[in-house]
């Protein structure tokens, strides 16, 4: 048994504090919030230098061969900066399925480049039903010899208006299984056919709508298996849910921090408001949510690091650590009162990123609903 | 980083083993079908039948306090032999050694041990190894939360002290022989300096002990000392020092008391029951009203395990769990609560039937949760001072500065 990083995970968790609180303040993450791209290119290029692009990579494919409790190390501390850009597209989402069912050519192709911070690549999973059901995946790709014509609209699709390269995930065949019949396409987002549209999101994530409109994409192209991306795009998943799950323990983790400063310094009636029970039972009680999640993602981590079976772990990970964050920050919002409110301060950023972390991948509900049914069997 | 959890004598050494199949092979023929019965009840500390003849039993095998030296009644072996005991008693026993604590000298044992004379322990320490029983004297009626101003009053009279006051909440002490007994003793210094601990014998002439009721049908008890004559040489420690005394004990009950099956055993019942039983012509457990709130809690079950684990790993790093031993209790006390109210909606109208009712389902243990969990949140420290603890502790925050009341 042991809760915590071992010595050169420590000692790298608190390089990456160190840096991101030079090269990540809070004054560039709010512009980038406002930013079109949204990918500040030197911080990007410096994380790529030292190596965080490619950390769970093998080495083999320009990778720093890192497991997944290394990425909850570097994640944590990328949650607590609020980092902003393209790590969770590039890396997680598009570096991680390429590598878990890319041909050799894809991975010996794309994974360097992501490593070294030339490509930004993304995935392409929901759609207008926002749903993260099989049977929600209804875009369709039809082939002939040696092409596939895509067709339909992605939604809530990470940085793809920066993108060089995202994977669609599309119907290529009806089955009697909504699970089978799905593939996933290698599109150049400047292929002819393909459109962006920016959102605007609460957090200041930068999601797209992506029309494709009779895209031409090649056969070569197809990442994985034809009609059975799903089971790896699921395994993906539990890898990014776990990656997010510690990125919101690092933001929780510092909402706490900051309510607690704000409570011992703030004087109202002559003391310190950090004195006032009503006020420590508030700081309790998120004290309680992040060891909740935190132990929680850690377990789950673990679990997969050792290859054990973990899906009611990364589910009861999702569940509480969305809504443990969101219950944090908003907490820490209660407790700095109006400086809290306004954009000059920095609660409100993890308040907002807490919201948007929730809903990404499967809120409360959706994991209830994932665990219940392991549960009942 | 690491969760693997260890199974039980993995890493016993040969002696160990022997040891181990020893204990495991004396408890088969002694522990009762009754006592096991007892527990699998949920019946609250004290009150399974057959649980004091067994610890008297295990007392003279010198298994009850098996580290403490032979000529203290214990069994002279290395630290770890007493985990030996305590995980073959839990293999056999829903709640463990854990009863075992509440009826003997279990809290006073280590504190005469480490604060007592020669004598004393000469004394004292072989009744505690052989079973006898003690009842917790703290709480008053206007000592609660606030332990440090209680006003039981121990009058110096040559070797005695003459006793006189009240205490509440003693539970066990209608049938226990010795009462673990807070007193003041110099009413003229400030509250936390004025308590010593005495040992009271609660057959004593001038002690008289009534009856309490619980909602879960426990019986604690008022005890009143009415010019009750006790040696001074009972007193654990020097006069005056009963604050520190007191504190000790009370950290090694609180990190007892998260580490609680319960709410384990209810939730998988819950979803059991949820599972095998139809209502408007389908599974319970299709309804989202149903698995929403179960798998709320199964994950709720899981946090709990962990808080647990990892005060038991920061114990064996060597690292004071601190407030961590009381965001354990607080989360485990409250997470017992939210199972049975939640788990009464579950039952909808059959909640409300008690073990042994007619009709009752998961035994009426919901049911009996509801009421017997109550206690958790305030007994063993209320949740209200332990949440404000982990704020100071654990977060840096100010304390609560000290209103002074006047006196009437």
């Amino acid at each position: 048994m042991d809760f915590d990083f071992n010595e050169e995970q420590k000692m790298f968790k608190q390089g990456v504090r160190e840096f991101f609180e030079k090269e990540c303040p809070k004054s560039l993450v709010k512009k980038m919030m406002e930013d079109e791209q949204g990918n500040p290119p030197e911080l990007w290029h410096k994380m790529s230098q030292l190596g965080w692009l490619g950390l769970i990579f093998p080495e083999k494919y320009g990778g720093g061969g890192g497991n997944i409790i290394d990425l909850v190390a570097l994640e944590e501390e990328m949650g607590r900066a609020c980092l902003p850009g393209a790590f969770f597209s590039t890396v997680l989402l598009g570096g991680l399925f390429i590598l878990n069912i890319g041909s050799e050519e894809q991975k010996k192709d794309l994974l360097p480049k992501i490593a070294e911070g030339k490509i930004i690549l993304t995935l392409a999973i929901n759609e207008l039903s926002a749903s993260y059901e099989a049977a929600a995946v209804q875009v369709e790709a039809t082939g002939d010899k040696d092409n596939y014509v895509i067709s339909g609209t992605k939604l809530f699709v990470s940085d793809a208006h920066i993108a060089d390269y995202i994977i669609c995930i599309a119907r290529t065949k009806k089955g009697t299984k909504p699970e089978d019949g799905i593939t996933a396409f290698l599109v150049d987002r400047k292929s002819v056919g393909v459109s962006c549209t920016l959102l605007k999101t609460i957090a200041g994530d930068k999601l797209c709508e992506v029309v494709f409109d009779k895209v031409k994409v090649s056969k070569n192209h197809i990442v994985g298996k034809l009609d059975q991306a799903w089971g790896p795009l699921k395994q993906t998943m539990q890898q990014v849910i776990i990656a997010k799950c510690a990125e919101m323990v690092g933001g929780a983790q510092r909402a706490l921090e900051m309510a607690a400063d704000h409570a011992k310094q703030r004087v109202q009636f002559d003391r310190p408001i950090g004195s006032f029970p009503v006020i420590q039972h508030l700081i309790a009680n998120s004290m309680m949510d992040v060891d909740a999640s935190r132990f929680l993602t850690y377990e789950a981590a673990w679990k997969y690091s050792e290859g054990l079976p973990c899906e009611k772990e990364i589910a009861m990970a999702k569940l509480c650590t969305s809504e443990a964050y969101q219950r944090v920050t908003a907490t820490g919002e209660q407790v700095l009162g109006g400086i809290g409110y306004t954009t000059d301060g920095d609660m409100q950023l993890y308040y907002k990123r807490a919201k948007a972390a929730e809903l990404t991948l499967g809120d409360g509900n959706f994991h209830r609903k994932a665990l219940a049914k392991e549960l009942s069997k | 980083m690491e969760f693997k959890e260890y199974t039980i004598g993995e890493f016993d050494t040969e002696e160990q083993k022997k040891f181990r199949k020893e204990v495991g092979e004396w408890l088969d023929k002694n522990i009762t079908s009754e006592l096991i019965q007892g527990t699998n009840e949920l019946r609250v500390t004290a009150y399974i039948p057959g649980a004091r003849e067994f610890a008297e039993k295990l007392g003279t095998k010198g298994w009850l306090c098996p580290e403490w030296p032979k000529e203290y009644g214990g069994a002279g072996l290395p630290a770890g032999y007493r985990s030996i005991v305590a995980e073959e008693i839990s293999k056999r026993v829903l709640f463990g050694p854990g009863f075992l604590g509440g009826l003997t000298g279990g809290v006073a044992g280590p504190v005469i041990m480490e604060h007592g004379t020669l004598e004393q322990k000469k004394e004292w320490m072989p009744k505690i190894a052989a079973g006898a029983q003690f009842a917790l004297g703290y709480t008053e009626p206007n000592a609660g939360t606030d332990l440090a101003s209680l006003q039981l009053r121990a009058t110096s009279d040559g070797d005695d002290y003459i006793v006189n006051g009240q205490k509440m909440f003693s539970t066990g002490a209608h049938f226990a022989r010795y009462h673990w007994l807070a007193v003041r003793t110099n009413p003229e210094m400030p509250k936390h300096k004025g308590v010593s601990m005495i040992i009271a014998d609660l057959k004593a002439p001038g002690v008289t002990v009534t009856q309490l009721t619980t909602i879960a049908r426990e019986r604690t008890n008022e005890v009143f000392y009415d010019n009750v004559r006790i040696p001074k040489k009972n007193r654990i420690g020097p006069e005056g020092e009963g604050w520190s005394i007191i504190r000790t004990a009370l950290v090694a009950e609180r990190g007892d008391l998260g580490t609680f099956p319960w709410p384990k055993i209810l939730v998988n019942d819950l979803v059991q029951y949820a599972k095998e039983t139809k209502r408007d012509g389908k599974p319970l457990f299709e309804d989202p009203l149903v698995w929403q709130p179960l798998a709320q809690l199964a994950t709720e079950v899981n946090i709990l395990r962990l808080f647990n684990l990892r005060v038991g790993w920061m114990v064996e790093k060597g690292i004071d769990p601190d407030w961590t031993a009381g965001e354990a209790k607080i989360y485990e006390s409250e997470l017992s609560q939210r199972i049975a109210n939640q788990g009464m909606n579950i039952l909808g109208l059959y909640g409300q039937l008690e073990p042994g009712s007619k009709y009752a389902q998961i035994k009426g243990n919901i049911e009996l949760a509801y009421r017997a969990m109550v206690v958790r949140s305030f007994g063993g420290g209320s949740n209200a001072m332990l949440r404000s603890n982990m704020a100071t502790r654990g977060m840096g925050l100010p304390r609560e500065p000290r209103l002074v009341m006047q006196k009437k």
